[in-house]
């Protein structure tokens, strides 16, 4: 083998290493940092596993929001209106967050089903439901009114 | 009548453009001058009806026409007449037609400022940039026009603009983006008609540099400001958030930036010129694939103005046209380019080569993270989201080494450097970096961190590298002839260069000493740290033109002392009923105190966010830092000089071609 071509080899080797081990990371990387989404009636059936991130969604249920009087810890209810979640999270509440709203949490799961959320994400339209929920609230039969679509004007 | 005016030279920019793709590209192939002369008046007419189109939308605004649906969606009575004038891109119909007049101000910027090119060239190249037009136009006009009319009933006011974009960031940021966007497009249609016309020479990566930086340079600006306006508008304090929307900015970036480092291979060695094409054509694919995602409504985000499957099915169909047929053309041309010349394998042509593979492997994993969720849902495999955590484990790493082959390559040469070189001219650098991060480490008063001392190393090894080559070069003739013998797209490296350390040394210091505290106050409590005391006064009301608002006050205490105050708040924008966090920000070069309300608990407590953000600024310093760079390398006149050289070089063959 000649010089260059040796050299052409090399190359070629490097960025084929540098490629395998890319690729390697990369989906090392992802099947550690995918949070799968689950409905309330899911994680009732038990669907859900415990002890991972996992993303919930719902409408937060009427008169559910219970505050803790000497700290940000909150908790809720969200339902896709077949089944209910209780929802605990310490800390601010997206600006859009409220009763009748569609908002997905990120969190475990504990031992008693309640959703320990890190993460509580409401979109910033009023009349926006994350596809999750909707496809959620289809999937229970529960679509309330017109699609968000819909109603532009 | 203004909007059907609107529509009407909407309508006569299309007939101008779908004439400027056809005419001169035959005219280019037959070798008829006449019709490659039909270029550049073309370019300048469609930019000028474009530009009408512009104004009509702009005085539909201004004047409150509520019976243009676009306006009456995005506009209100009440909202200054600034935001009346940025509202033009603050829906998807008119952020549309902000990006096509964009699209014709740079065919129309490369048709007055090619002169100098071959007659040929500049005729494929304005007729590719006339086709993206066009495709543009027929998009807008098929699908969603900005002066469709509400008739015959109107409402008599307007929905308002989204409260989240009355915001001076939303007025300078889309501008910026797709300056950098669509620029990328002249970077694509030079290489097309490079290969169209098989002459993939130095003379035309010279032609495409200083057009590719330019972009670029728009590109980096108008991301810098997205995260700017996300950090003070979003009311949560963060910077970047791997949403898909910004993952869909920054892989063209990742490649764009691969580009402007492959092209000066190509020109100066007259090497790497497939791949060099190849990224072309891929970064500004991937500006596309930006646009079908944003637009398309697949991902949801405060950029997803629309969801409407029609729209994404065009966007669709002409990534895969584009995509496709560049690739097509690329397959069959690319096999008979042949290098100019060669390299050792260590050489800067290497080190260029290596940091070419990293920002496309960091582009390829971005694309990846950003996909997946999309490709699993549409195969009805669940829904997912794929978290920062997988984006910082694999563009952290990949990035920190780029920095150290950003430093190895200041001294390297062009087709051999011998390795011990690099030892004998930068064991210095390297010894330098390390006492000065430990020593900058030492001076900021914190927690050793050892992934900070890290950044802190990488960002001084990129100072002290190139300062050993900006010295080298000015030993070698005197000071001050040195300083001004050095070329502009020298220092504009070196700026662009330093402002990737100056990031480096943001990122790190933010990542990792910022300090955050929730908490809930009522009248009087206060939260203390670092150095700083905050103390709750309550909030009041207050009313603003279009809003009604709470404002906190925020007494603050440095060492005790009376510091400032600041006044947060949470205002409800009427039209929409939309509640939106106004942070109270008390900025500075080394540390930003970050003040935002949360919700209203009771008996006068609120939830509040206080944020103490070290170096946060130099984040965006740095993005500016590599803005100037890019856009003092692009001015440099050697380019212009060069150009004339190479067409008149070119003239012979070009007479030969057409006789």
């Amino acid at each position: 083998m000649n010089a260059a071509r040796k050299q052409r080899l090399l190359i070629v080797l490097m960025i084929l290493l540098g490629a395998s081990v890319a690729v390697g990371l990369t989906a090392y990387a992802l099947s550690q940092n995918i949070n799968l989404f689950y409905s309330p009636s899911e994680i009732h059936s038990g669907m859900a596993p415990k002890d991972t991130r996992i993303r919930a969604g719902g409408m937060v249920v009427e008169g559910s929001i219970r505050r803790d009087t000497n700290s940000l810890k909150v908790e809720f209810d969200i339902t896709d209106y077949a089944q209910s979640t209780t929802v605990q999270y310490v800390g601010i509440l997206p600006d859009l967050f409220r009763e009748g709203q569609g908002i997905v949490a990120q969190g475990m799961l504990n031992e008693e089903g309640k959703l320990i959320a890190s993460e509580v994400l409401a979109k910033h339209d009023e009349n926006y439901m994350p596809p999750e929920i909707a496809e959620a609230l289809a999937k229970a039969g529960k679509m309330p009114g017109m699609p968000a679509a819909a109603k532009e004007y | 009548m203004i909007p059907e005016l609107g529509t009407y030279s909407t309508i006569l920019a299309l007939c101008l453009s779908l004439v400027l793709s056809v005419v001169p590209m035959i005219g280019a192939h037959t070798g008829n001058k006449l019709w490659v002369d039909y270029a550049r008046p073309l370019a300048k007419g469609v930019f000028a009806f474009l530009t009408l189109a512009m104004l009509c939308l702009g005085y539909a605004f201004l004047t409150d026409d509520f019976s243009v649906v676009y306006v009456a969606n995005g506009s209100n009575t009440a909202l200054p007449w600034y935001y009346k004038i940025s509202a033009i891109w603050g829906g998807h119909e008119g952020s549309l037609l902000l990006w096509v007049w964009i699209q014709a101000f740079w065919t129309l910027a490369v048709a007055i400022k090619s002169r100098n090119l071959p007659l040929d060239i500049i005729g494929r190249v304005l007729a590719v940039m006339g086709m993206i037009t066009s495709a543009f136009l027929l998009f807008i006009l098929f699908t969603s026009s900005p002066f469709d009319r509400f008739l015959p009933n109107f409402p008599m006011e307007g929905g308002d603009l989204n409260p989240l974009l009355q915001d001076f960031g939303l007025i300078v940021h889309p501008p910026a983006l797709y300056m950098g966007y669509v620029g990328l497009s002249v970077a694509f249609s030079f290489a097309i008609a490079a290969l169209l016309s098989g002459r993939l020479d130095a003379a035309w990566a010279r032609w495409s540099r200083p057009w590719t930086n330019v972009a670029w340079a728009f590109l980096t600006l108008g991301i810098a400001l997205g995260s700017w306006w996300a950090y003070y508008e979003l009311g949560w304090g963060g910077w970047w958030f791997w949403d898909p929307v910004e993952n869909a900015s920054l892989m063209p970036w990742l490649v764009a930036t691969a580009l402007i480092h492959s092209l000066a291979v190509t020109e100066k060695r007259g090497v790497f010129k497939s791949w060099t094409v190849l990224l072309a054509i891929s970064a500004f694919s991937l500006s596309l694939l930006g646009t079908f995602l944003v637009r398309s409504g697949v991902l949801t985000s405060v950029h997803a103005f629309a969801t409407d499957p029609e729209r994404g099915l065009f966007i669709l169909g002409m990534l895969i046209f584009v995509i496709g047929g560049s690739l097509l053309l690329y397959a069959i041309r690319a096999g008979s380019v042949k290098s100019e010349s060669s390299f050792a394998l260590s050489s800067r042509e290497t080190l260029l080569l290596i940091n070419n593979i990293l920002l496309t492997v960091s582009c390829a994993m971005v694309l990846i993270g950003t996909l997946y969720p999309l490709v699993m849902d549409s195969l009805n495999l669940g829904k997912i989201s794929v978290g920062p955590p997988y984006f910082n484990a694999l563009f952290v790493p990949l990035m920190a080494l780029m920095c150290i082959f950003l430093g190895l390559a200041s001294v390297s040469r062009w087709k051999q450097t011998p390795l011990r070189l690099f030892v004998q001219q930068l064991w210095l650098p390297g010894v330098l970096a390390l006492v000065a991060a430990f020593v900058s480490h030492g001076l900021y008063n914190s927690a050793f961190e050892p992934w900070v001392l890290l950044g802190l190393f990488l960002a001084w090894w990129i100072v002290f590298c190139w300062l050993r080559d900006f010295s080298n070069r000015l030993r070698q003739r005197g000071v001050m002839s040195g300083l001004l013998r050095q070329s502009r797209s020298y220092y504009g490296m070196l700026l662009g260069h330093l402002g990737v350390a100056v990031l480096v040394v943001g990122v790190a210091m933010v990542v990792l000493f910022v300090e955050h505290h929730d908490a809930r106050m009522g009248p009087g409590d206060e939260v203390q740290f670092r150095n700083y005391t905050f103390i709750f006064d309550g909030a009041r009301h207050v009313e603003g033109p279009n809003y009604i608002s709470d404002m906190g006050r925020i007494r603050v205490l440095k060492e005790g002392q009376p510091y400032r105050i600041m006044y947060p708040e949470k205002r409800v924008y009427t039209a929409r009923g939309m509640v939106m966090t106004e942070v109270a920000l008390d900025p500075g070069l080394f540390r930003d105190l970050y003040v935002a309300m949360g919700e209203e608990l009771d008996n006068g407590a609120w939830a509040i966010r206080m944020q103490y953000k070290p170096f946060v600024r130099w984040l965006w310093l740095g993005a500016l830092f590599m803005t100037a760079g890019g856009l003092l390398a692009a001015s440099d006149p050697r380019y212009r000089k060069q150009a004339q050289r190479d067409a008149q070089a070119a003239m012979p063959a070009q007479a030969s071609q057409s006789s």
